[in-house]
């Protein structure tokens, strides 16, 4: 009886496993990237306005057409301008964004370079 | 020599600070998505609220004539305080005066045109959202001025008496 038991255990632990609470994942992933403009400072994901319901639903249209999550960005993108996605990509108004840090970086290290050659004469 | 040059750098990454927060005390946060206009009608297909039909879009806007759209839905308040103005639009035939009903309830819907007029020449029905999210609208009440299928104009809120003019102007 004991081994019986243990067998149950091991087969729902092995079969059932895979079952996912969150079936949607892709739709969440994307959602998360996409900004509510009703409920500003949140994201679509986040949001339960009817703004972003719609959005979610459209999402999900816009997936079963087969659309890539790229494909779903841009179109977006197309309707509302940059501001809708979290993650902007790199043009003339976002270039400072992404270089900054980079050219930060790179000042800081020449400086700690320098130093230390400094240093070491 | 060196501290005079950092002295200065100071200064000039204050007042680069100053500057950058000073412009941003007077922006709004709040965004609105610039109206993007020369754009093309999204093609859909739709529910018409008063009559059992599915219209698509090319069977709705043809070309070489003037098209509102006009989002609403009888729950939106500044709807109510526009509806005047879409009833002496519906005046002027030149302009095809569609509306597309947002969100709903359909019984609720024809009591507001029984209560204040139906300036509307077919309404579409958006139940869930998507449609007005297509048209790169994001609440209610949004008008969109179309021609030959390319969105020439776009209001976000309600539209006013100067707006009227100015909708009656583009259209002669």
């Amino acid at each position: 009886m004991k081994i019986f038991k243990a067998f149950i255990i091991i087969f729902f632990l092995l079969f059932f496993n895979n079952l996912y609470a969150n079936e949607n994942s892709q739709r969440n992933e994307i959602t998360k990237n996409l900004r509510c403009l009703i409920c500003q400072g949140q994201s679509v994901y986040d949001s339960d306005s009817d703004f972003a319901n719609s959005m979610k639903i459209l999402v999900d249209k816009k997936l079963d057409q087969g659309l890539s999550e790229k494909e779903i960005y841009i179109y977006f993108k197309e309707k509302y301008g940059d501001w809708i996605l979290y993650d902007p990509g790199l043009n003339k108004n976002t270039y400072l964004l992404w270089l900054l840090p980079i050219l930060i970086f790179v000042f800081g290290g020449a400086i700690i370079f320098k130093r230390s050659i400094f240093k070491n004469n | 020599m060196k501290n005079k040059l950092i002295l200065y750098s100071m200064i000039l990454i204050f007042l680069v600070i100053f500057a950058v927060f000073y412009k941003s005390l007077k922006d709004t946060n709040i965004y609105t998505p610039k109206a993007k206009i020369n754009n093309d009608i999204p093609i859909f297909s739709a529910d018409l609220l008063l009559l059992r039909e599915n219209l698509t879009s090319t069977e709705i806007f043809k070309m070489n004539e003037f098209y509102l759209l006009n989002i609403w839905a009888s729950w939106c308040a500044p709807c109510r305080d526009e509806h005047p103005i879409l009833m002496s639009l519906s005046k002027n035939n030149k302009l095809n005066i569609i509306g597309m009903n947002y969100k709903d309830n359909k019984k609720n819907a024809k009591s507001f045109l029984d209560e204040l007029g139906n300036p509307y020449e077919k309404i579409i029905v958006d139940k869930n959202g998507t449609n007005s999210i297509e048209w790169g609208a994001f609440g209610v009440p949004e008008t969109f001025i179309i021609y030959n299928n390319k969105v020439i104009k776009k209001y976000i809120g309600p539209l006013n008496q100067e707006l009227l003019v100015e909708i009656q102007k583009i259209t002669k």
